[in-house]
This record gives structure tokens, C-alpha cells and sequence, in this order.
């Protein structure tokens, strides 16, 4: 083998390197456009994966910069810093992008990139439809920010319980603007969720039958399947909403025969599953890391798929302890109370699992471990004040209370924004090709540990003391004042936290060490590709033999694939054999055109009926152009 | 900067007991929420110590045997965490169900029924008497005599809002186009805070209220009062403090009974003196706070319904002396 | 990079220009006499003209005190004479017929008044920032506001039996 050709099969880590002649013909055939063009129409999934994670992390800084302002305004009672409309929308926007914004799409945006080169793919089938899906979120976004900027955020709670949400209580287009960006980031995710599903199930690698999916597949799996589900509820229930605010429909008015508790059932329909699918994915990372450091497969394979399954499916099954205050008969409220305890088990038998795995292991206390470690801790005190609330006279006292914000980022910050930020740790060499710097990392995780339970177990005590939630000052006899202050200056430490993680990627985009292509030493398919990984992932497409695909001895590979088409290989769903092979779309600039006149139609139908119908006309078009043209690369 | 974690045992305390107003509980249904806490708690915190311990143990210690992901031993300890957990789930859904069915037991024939309208933001109270001449009507303060249950009927003029005094229950949602139930049982004479708990727009922060027990014959004294109309004035200047009120914007909007002010979109000053805080539970009630609330009461609260005023001196002092004479 | 700041400037422009239609006063300042000055009837004065009065109205197209002017009106009992702006008792509000003047500050001048035949004199009653946006709400009733601008606030009636309002 000539040195040359050596070198690179390290790089691919056991994959054979191809020819010259294979990898630049390859190169040619999944090249990007160049230019501003390149950047409008890619359907490239890396390109795509890689934009909602940075997307979805600019808007976190938004929401934390309104977390900040929150916490300034808490930090005395009676503070004058924010009034009363600011503040609500500003605790609004708060919720909206966090939920909306970042949690959900930051983990598309990662199931996107990694999926696909998980299980040895070249891309995600319906690469056009994807693209227009990031242009949705990316508009949406904008829509909002752009309200709220011009004093028109929406100021009705990230839930926007109607009737104040309703157009007497709730004047001018601000909760239009909240009613719309539910469709664009929900249609986005739709996208997403439909993509991955129909990649995990038919363009596996061949031999990657049911029982060898990585973990953290299986996790995006379930979360996608979840999306599928959830979404149509809360775009039902914004799109009721919508009627009702514009066109006088009476979905939530009493007086006509609807019903307020009908918002709240359809929205918290959607929204439990909603944390539920910012949690899955995480715990699909956390075995990806775990296993990796602990240089051994995932213990309990199978407890480990049927208990994410089970969550998954059990998620739809405890929307009503949301609403354990209004009323409701008390049998029908102990059966969500029997569901959101029985949730604690399959997410128990995880833990469980990770602790079997981690047991004699001795595992490098590397940040993506710390990161877990630091998930354990969290997590455990979020799922147990989660198990408190479940009950339902102790949800009657600590219901819309402090204590409910300690459990919501205890369980959303500490069972997924940790995980997460030590998956991006753990594969920011594969992203970039370039190493993060340890000790900074090490910093980050610890002022973040410090800051974030400084900022939020306090609040455990402010809900027991009485204060409750959405509240933009406090009264000075309350005994409130000291715990506020400890979290206000909690949230100060965070936001160093992030600001030092954000300089460790910075630095190390341009100064960190060279990767190679799996310096982890891990199983997954992804460390089979270079870091970064070209366009088309792999030279040759592997065929796995079992769980561990880069821990076997030797990897096989697909022949036969051509180099002057876009081709993916799909195979069957159980077993993965080999069925046929399918030619995708290159890049277009279809996605953006059709992306951006339906968003302009929805953004325009706040302002006149006319823009819907104009806007639906104009986007015949381009849908014609997509259907009935294949772009050639 | 004072940090008592509360997953330690030495809560149980009673110094630590008197600064969560959930756990200073003076009624039979707060006091059984605290106790199905503690036990949760206890159990939670004990699973939890317990997992973090193994978490601990598996860290630092060394294989010695091969691993393999379906080791028997292992597999084995797997199953057991699992049903462990399950059994404690269930010990704790029971009492979670046990403790359910003792906080909303109906109260029975001899209940005091109180009716609860929810506004922005402030609460209107009313005690239905046995004919509509007899129903007392208030605002933001409830007297309710101890020992014997209230039962609460909720509802709202407007968007929801919740009612909850931790100190005596949890809490329940004032729905428009609903009329919930909620019901408590005071042990012992006293004052105990209330704050609206479902977010219901500008001022949902200031929107507290007031809940006083007292033994019956007080109660019974007190409701009487309040049946009444309003006091005469007494003195020139009470005089002119009425005279201001009835030209003033006030009869728009406020009821003072006996006098001709029948407006019915704020607060009943009928009796107002006799409230010890105003504006929703935000000031104390006293001359100053009730003069300034008049004059400019969205500096207070900002959003609020009630309008900046502009009385000449004379004309205020005059009216808040009216006003205190309200008993 | 580019695109970066491009959006960044329009985002500042769109913040600068503000929207008039979201904007909320949270604390209006109190009115600056007891009881408001008496707006002329007539046009009729001694000495030469005096510049006209500004009698814009500050709300108009704010969606905040339309919707406030809807509570107002519902409030003050307005609906009592006027009805839902089909008028009954009083003359009817959403037409094209106004007797003594459309222009929102002949509007204002009238319910400041009053006016013969029933019309109270709201002077020193109601604060001159909520007439106006009861002014505000009753301009959102024409008829002839066209297709193309923006719904006034919806009637809800929300209570359906259980609130207590509205007595």
C-alpha cells in the first residue's frame, strides 16, 4: 500500500480509502454550487445539520439574554428595570424561543447531521424538502424577533392561555406573531422527523438490522415518530387560535359553546410530548459518549430500546398534569398522575443501564463525561421534584409556582442542554476537524454546574414559599428577596459558562489540534468518515456485522455504487438488506423560493387575507418547478 | 444569602417549618399536602442518594472479570433498581391518590359557601345570604370563621386566574364560562396570604388577597357589619370627602351602598376602612398608601384599570377621611 | 457576514420605526384639571381666529385602546343607549350619520358634553386619555373601514353565565 493510500485509511479508520479516481469523481458528483447560490440551494445534510445547530444557538443567546433581563428584573423586589408589558413579553419570548427555537431544532439539527452518517448513508432522502424546512425555521425566527424588536413580541406566555390570548384580552397582531411561528417551526420539524424517519428505515447499512442501531438512532427514532404525532395538535390548536383571533370562530369562547379547557388540553397534547422530544435525543447522546469513553458497548441493549419506546409512547399519556388545578374530576386526574410516575421507570431502567455500564469501566473524566456525570446530578433532582408534581395535591400547592421553573430546567437544562453540550464537545472534531480545548472545557462545565444550580435550586424554596410564576416584580414583606438574588446572580454565572464555551469553539475553529477521524477511539459509523466529513461521507459504504461496527476487526464494503450518480443505497427496514438504489436531487434553489413565498404569504395573512391568497398562487410555480425537475448535479 | 436545601431531613424542624408558608399549614387539607410531601421527599431524596452513591461506586471501580452488555449479575441488579423504583412509584401513587380524595372532599350540608368572581386584578367576593338582600358583597378579603369548612365556588369576569392560600389548600383556576369548587378548613385564628397563581396579564403579580379566620361569633359580627350600608359621615369633612366622591369619577366604577354609588366594575368600598390592605393586597391600608393609590394608582401597579386622578388637596384629604370612615 | 448585518439594520430600522398599532401606555398621567376645559360648540369668537385646537385623536389605529375602549364602552355603560353601535335609545354609531359631527374630535366634544335628548355629560366622569379610547373603539366600527384594514377587536362575551360583570 502506498503511503499515501495508508495514511488515508487512518483517516477513514478502517473503511478502505477508494482510488484517487473513486474520490474525486465522488467529489465532483455531491459538489456544493459556489457562491451566494451554494449557500441558497444546498441540500447537503451536514451543511443543513450544521445550520440548525448554529441557527438554533444564536437564538439560544437570545433567549438567555432574555433570561438575563428576567433575572435582573427579579433580583429586588418592586425593580424598575423592565415594566410590566416588557416583562411579560419578554418572559414570553423567553419560553417561545427556547422551546420553540432552539430545544427542538438544535437536536433536528444534530439528528440531521448525525443520523445519516450513523448508519452509512450518503444523505437523507428528500434533501430539497429538508432545505425549505431550515429556510421555515430560519424566516419564523426572524418573523419573531422582528415583532418583538417593533414592540410587538407576544406577551401571553410561551402556552398563551387563552382568553388572554384571545383577541379581547390580547390586541394587535403580537399574538398573531406567536400564532404563525408555531406553523413555521413546527412544519420544519415535521420536515425533519418525516426525512429521518424514512432514513432510519430504509437507507441503513447493509447487515444494521433492528438489533444493531446505535442507540442514539433509536433515540432519534422515537423522537421523530413523536414529532409526527404532537405537531398536528399544537399547529390544531394555534390554527383554532388563529380562527378565532381573525375570523371570529368561537374554539375557545364560552359563551358560544367553546371552551377554554380546550386550548389546554390541545396545546399541552403537544406539549408534553414537546419535552419530551427535547429529551429523547439526549439520552441517545449520553449513550453515544458513555459508550465511547467506557470503551464498551451500552449494557442492556434491548432494556435500552424498549425503554426509550416506552417513554416515547408514554409521553402522550400525561398531558393533563398541567392541568391539575382547573377542576377536572379527581379519578381522571389520578390516572396522569399513575402516568407521569410510570414514566419514571422506563427512564429509570436507562440510568440503570448507564451505571452498569460505567460500573468498573473507569472512564477518562473528559468533558463529555463530565457533562454526564454533571446530566446525572441534574437530571436526578429534576425527575424527582417531576415525581412531587405529579401528585396531584402536592401539584395543588406547587402548581405555576417557582418550583415548577426549578423542575422544568432542572429537567430541560440538566437532562438535555447538559447532554448536549458534551455531544458537541464529543463531536465537534467530526463537525470541524479540529480538537476543543480540554481545559477550557473542564472551566465551561464547572461554572456552568456552579452557576446553574445556584441560579435554580433556590427556586425550589421560592415555590414552597409561595411565590408564583410570571411574575414581574414581588413585594418587598414576602421573604422572597434573598433567594431571588442568589439566582439572580446564579444566571450571571451561566451566562459565563456559555460565554466560555462559546470561546472554546471559537478558538478552537481556528487554533485547536487537528483531528483525526476518530480520536475517541468510539464504534459509531460517523468516526468511520473524516473529520470533517467530504460531501458524499464515505468513499465506500460500510457494511456493519454488528453493534459495534468500528470495533470489529474489519469493515466491509458496499461495490457497485456508481460515482457519476447521486445514488443512495436502500434497503429493506427489518434486516437491512440490500433493496435497490434510489438517485436523489442535487442542489436547487427551488427549497428557498417555495420557503420564502409561503412565509411570506403566512406572515403577510396577519396583516390582510390578501397576502394568503396572492402568496398561495405565487408558490404554484416554484411547486411545479420541484415536482417535475430533478436536479442534475 | 441564605441557602437551606431542602433535601436535607433537618427541615422537619419547626424554625424551618415557619418560613415555608406551604409546610406553616393551619388547616386539616394543607396539613395533609405537607405530610405526602415530606413522604415523597423522604423517598425521593433516599432513591436519589442512592443512585448518585452507585453512580459513585461504578465511577471508581476497577473490572475485574469481562464485560459483557448481558452479564447475568448485572441484568439481575438492573431488574431489581427497576423494580425497586416501580414499588416506590406505586407507595407514592397511592398516597398521592389517598391524599387526593381528603383535599376535596365535598364539606358537607354545614359548609360556608363563599362565591369568588375573578377580575383583573383584583377578587370579588360574595357571601350568598339566605335572600339577595342579605348578600354580602366585598373585595379582596375573605373572613371565614374556623373550624368549619368553606366551600368555595370560583369563577371569572374575565381571563383565568387561580386562587391559592398555601397556607390552608392548594390552589384551584377561576375558568370564565366555569364555575369551579375549592374547599378548605381554617384550625386556628389568623391572617393568611393569598396570591392569584395563573398568569392573567399586567398586574397578576399584585393580585393577592387576604384570607382572615376568626372564632364564629366574631365572624358571625363581622358578616352582619358588612351586610350594612355604608356609616354616616361624621364631621364637615367626612361630609366633603362624600360629596367628592359622588362627583368624582369614582361612582363610575365603585359601589358604596346607602349612598347612591352603584358602579359595579371595582372593588365595594362599602366598607373599605374595615380591609386591612388595599389594591389587591399590595398596600397596607392606610392613609397615605390610600391617598396615593387615589391620585395615581397606576404608579403602583402599572396597567391597572383604576385612573390616575386629579383632586384638589383639599378635596383628597377630604375623601380619604370619608373613605377611613368606611368601617 | 453581510447578510449578517444586513438583517441586523433592518431589525434596528423596524425597532426604530416601533409599532404604533402594539403600543400600550401602561401609566397614562392623570388629567391636568379636575374637569376638563369646555370645548367649543360654534366657531364663533371674539378677536381674530385662534388657531385650531388639535383634536386628533392620540389613539387612533392603536390596537390596545380599542380593545380598552371596547371594555370602556361596555363598562360605562354605553351599550345602554347605543347598543352594539346599531344605537336603539341613542343614534346608531356604526352608520354615517352623525349628527353633531363624525371627526373624532367632534366625537370626543360630545361625549365630554353631552348633548340634547339623553346624551350625558361625561365631564369630570371619565379621564380624557380613556374618552379617547373609547373614540378610538368606535372608530373601528364604520361601516366603511374597508376590506383591506386591519379587524377592530372581536366581540367575545365571554360570560356564559357564571361571570359576574356587567350587571
Amino acid at each position: 500500500m502506498s503511503a499515501p493510500a495508508e495514511r488515508l485509511r487512518e483517516e477513514t479508520a478502517g473503511l478502505p480509502s477508494g482510488t484517487d479516481r473513486e474520490r474525486e469523481n465522488l467529489a465532483y458528483t455531491w459538489r456544493k454550487r459556489e457562491g451566494i447560490l451554494g449557500l441558497l440551494s444546498s441540500v447537503d445534510h451536514k451543511t443543513l445539520g450544521a445550520r440548525y445547530i448554529v441557527t438554533a444557538f444564536a437564538f439560544f443567546t437570545l433567549g438567555g439574554l432574555e433570561a438575563l433581563a428576567m433575572r435582573i428584573q427579579l433580583a429586588r423586589p418592586e425593580n424598575r428595570f423592565l415594566n410590566p408589558d416588557l416583562y411579560d413579553q419578554v418572559f414570553t419570548m423567553h419560553g417561545t424561543t427556547m422551546m420553540f427555537f432552539f430545544a427542538v431544532p438544535v437536536m433536528l439539527g444534530i439528528g440531521l447531521y448525525f443520523v445519516p452518517l450513523m448508519i452509512g448513508t450518503r444523505n437523507v432522502p428528500f434533501p430539497r424538502l429538508n432545505a425549505a424546512g431550515y429556510w421555515f425555521y430560519l424566516i419564523g425566527g426572524l418573523y419573531l424577533y422582528a415583532s418583538f424588536f417593533a414592540n410587538g413580541g407576544p406577551d401571553a406566555g410561551w402556552f398563551s392561555y387563552t382568553p388572554l390570548s384571545a383577541s379581547e384580552f390580547s390586541s394587535g397582531h403580537r399574538l398573531d406573531a406567536w400564532v404563525q411561528i408555531i406553523n413555521f417551526t413546527e412544519v420544519s420539524a415535521l420536515i425533519v422527523a418525516s426525512s429521518l424517519i424514512v432514513c432510519i428505515f430504509k437507507q441503513r447499512a447493509p447487515g444494521m438490522s433492528l438489533n444493531r442501531i446505535p442507540l442514539f438512532v433509536w433515540a432519534m427514532l422515537v423522537t421523530m415518530i413523536m414529532i409526527v404525532f404532537s405537531m398536528p395538535a399544537v399547529i390544531f390548536a394555534a390554527g383554532s387560535l388563529n380562527s378565532d383571533r381573525s375570523l371570529g370562530t368561537h374554539f375557545f369562547n364560552p359563551a358560544e359553546g367553546g371552551d377554554h379547557l380546550l386550548w389546554q388540553h390541545t396545546f399541552w397534547f403537544f406539549g408534553h410530548p414537546e419535552v419530551y422530544i427535547i429529551f429523547l435525543p439526549a439520552l441517545g447522546m449520553i449513550s453515544c459518549i458513555l459508550s465511547a469513553f467506557c470503551r464498551r458497548e451500552i449494557f442492556g441493549y434491548n432494556a435500552m430500546v424498549l425503554s426509550l419506546v416506552s417513554t416515547g409512547f408514554l409521553a402522550f399519556g400525561l398531558w393533563v398534569h398541567h392541568m391539575f388545578a382547573t377542576g377536572l374530576p379527581q379519578m381522571g386526574q389520578s390516572f396522569f398522575t399513575a402516568a407521569s410516575m410510570m414514566i419514571a421507570i422506563p427512564t429509570g431502567v436507562q440510568l440503570f443501564c448507564w451505571i452498569a455500564t460505567i460500573w468498573g469501566a473507569r472512564p477518562r473524566l473528559e468533558p463529555p463525561v463530565l457533562y454526564v456525570l454533571g446530566f446525572f446530578l441534574n437530571f436526578l433532582i429534576g425527575g424527582m421534584t417531576g415525581l412531587m408534581l405529579a401528585s396531584v395535591p402536592l401539584d395543588l400547592q406547587l402548581h405555576d409556582t417557582f418550583f415548577v421553573v426549578a423542575h422544568l430546567h432542572y429537567v430541560l437544562i440538566g437532562g438535555s442542554l447538559f447532554p448536549l453540550l458534551g455531544a458537541l464537545y464529543y463531536w465537534f472534531p467530526k463537525m470541524t476537524g479540529r480538537m476543543l480545548d480540554r481545559r477550557l472545557g473542564i472551566l465551561s462545565f464547572a461554572v456552568l454546574m456552579v452557576g446553574f444550580n445556584l441560579t435554580f435550586f433556590p427556586m425550589h424554596e421560592l415555590g414552597m414559599k409561595g411565590m408564583p410564576r410570571r411574575v414581574y416584580t414581588y413585594l418587598p414583606d414576602r421573604g422572597w428577596n434573598g433567594m431571588n438574588l442568589a439566582a439572580s446572580i446564579g444566571a450571571g454565572l451561566i451566562a459565563i459558562a456559555i460565554l466560555l464555551y462559546v470561546a472554546n469553539v471559537v478558538k478552537s475553529l481556528r487554533r485547536g489540534r487537528k483531528a483525526e477521524a476518530n480520536p475517541w477511539r468510539a464504534e459509531t459509523l460517523e468516526w468511520a468518515a473524516q473529520s470533517p466529513p467530504p460531501a458524499y461521507n464515505f468513499v465506500r459504504l460500510p457494511i456493519v456485522a454488528s453493534r459495534s461496527p468500528l470495533w470489529q476487526e474489519e469493515l466491509g464494503y458496499v461495490t457497485g455504487m456508481p460515482t457519476d450518480k447521486r445514488e443512495l443505497l436502500v434497503t429493506h427496514a427489518l434486516d437491512a438488506a440490500p433493496s435497490h438504489r434510489e438517485e436523489v436531487p442535487g442542489p436547487s434553489g427551488i427549497p428557498f423560493t417555495f420557503s420564502v413565498i409561503l412565509c411570506l404569504a403566512l406572515i403577510g395573512s396577519v396583516f390582510s387575507p390578501w397576502w394568503l391568497i396572492i402568496g398561495s398562487l405565487a408558490s404554484i410555480p416554484p411547486a411545479i418547478a420541484w415536482y417535475w425537475t430533478e436536479e442534475k448535479p | 444569602m441564605k441557602r437551606a436545601a431542602p433535601g436535607t431531613l433537618l427541615l422537619l424542624s419547626t424554625g424551618c417549618r415557619a418560613r415555608y408558608a406551604v409546610f406553616d399549614t393551619a388547616s386539616p387539607e394543607a396539613h395533609r399536602i405537607a405530610n405526602l410531601h415530606w413522604l415523597m421527599l423522604g423517598i425521593c431524596v433516599a432513591v436519589a442518594v442512592a443512585v448518585l452513591a452507585l453512580l459513585g461506586i461504578a465511577l471508581v471501580r476497577r473490572d475485574r472479570g469481562r464485560y459483557s452488555d448481558g452479564s447475568a449479575r448485572r441484568v439481575r441488579a438492573v431488574a431489581a433498581g427497576a423494580a425497586v423504583s416501580a414499588f416506590l412509584l406505586l407507595v407514592l401513587l397511592v398516597a398521592s391518590v389517598l391524599a387526593g380524595r381528603e383535599i376535596t372532599a365535598p364539606g358537607g350540608p354545614q359548609a360556608l359557601e363563599v362565591r369568588i368572581t375573578g377580575h383583573q386584578w383584583w377578587w370579588e367576593i360574595s357571601y350568598p345570604g339566605s335572600s339577595p338582600s342579605e348578600e354580602v358583597v366585598t373585595a379582596n378579603e375573605i373572613h371565614v370563621p374556623v373550624h368549619r369548612p368553606v366551600r368555595f365556588l370560583l369563577s371569572s369576569g374575565d381571563v383565568i386566574h387561580s386562587f391559592w392560600v398555601p397556607r390552608l389548600n392548594g390552589k384551584k383556576d377561576l375558568i370564565p364560562g366555569r364555575l369551579t369548587r375549592h374547599i378548605f378548613q381554617v384550625d386556628r385564628p389568623g391572617v393568611f396570604r393569598g396570591q392569584c397563581a395563573e398568569f392573567c396579564g399586567y398586574q397578576h403579580a399584585h393580585m393577592g388577597f387576604v384570607v382572615v379566620a376568626e372564632d364564629p361569633a366574631r365572624f358571625d359580627a363581622w358578616l352582619a357589619a358588612q351586610r350594612g350600608i355604608a356609616a354616616e359621615p361624621a364631621g364637615p369633612s367626612a361630609v366633603h370627602g362624600r360629596t367628592v366622591f359622588l362627583s368624582s369619577p369614582c361612582v363610575l366604577c365603585h359601589t358604596i351602598r346607602g349612598i347612591g354609588a352603584f358602579g359595579h366594575k371595582a372593588p365595594d368600598l362599602t366598607h373599605v376602612a374595615s380591609r386591612t390592605m388595599i389594591a389587591a393586597a399590595t398596600l397596607h391600608n392606610t392613609p397615605g398608601n390610600l391617598a396615593g393609590w387615589i391620585l395615581d394608582a397606576p404608579r403602583v401597579k402599572p396597567g391597572t384599570r383604576m385612573p390616575p386622578n386629579t383632586l384638589a388637596a383639599n378635596d383628597l384629604l377630604d375623601l380619604v377621611a370619608y373613605l377611613e370612615s368606611l368601617r | 457576514m453581510r447578510a449578517a448585518a444586513a438583517i441586523l439594520a433592518l431589525a434596528l430600522a423596524a425597532a426604530a420605526a416601533g409599532c404604533q398599532k402594539s403600543r400600550r401606555v401602561l401609566h397614562e398621567k392623570a388629567p391636568l384639571a379636575a374637569r376638563p376645559e369646555s370645548i367649543a360648540l360654534g366657531s364663533l369668537e371674539a378677536g381674530p381666529k385662534s388657531p385650531p385646537l388639535s383634536m386628533k385623536n392620540p389613539y387612533e389605529g392603536n390596537a390596545y385602546a380599542e380593545t380598552e375602549g371596547q371594555r370602556l364602552y361596555g363598562w360605562y355603560n354605553c351599550s345602554g343607549c347605543h347598543f352594539r353601535g346599531g344605537g336603539g335609545i341613542g343614534p346608531a354609531l356604526m352608520d354615517d350619520v352623525w349628527i353633531y359631527g363624525k371627526e373624532p374630535g367632534n366625537v370626543f366634544a360630545t361625549i365630554v358634553e353631552g348633548r340634547p335628548n339623553g346624551m350625558p355629560s361625561w365631564r369630570g366622569k371619565i379621564p380624557d386619555y380613556q374618552i379617547w379610547q373609547i373614540v378610538a373603539y368606535i372608530q373601528t366600527m364604520k361601516a366603511e373601514r374597508g376590506v383591506s384594514a386591519a379587524p377592530g377587536p372581536r366581540q367575545e362575551h365571554l360570560q356564559a353565565g357564571e361571570g359576574r360583570t356587567s350587571r
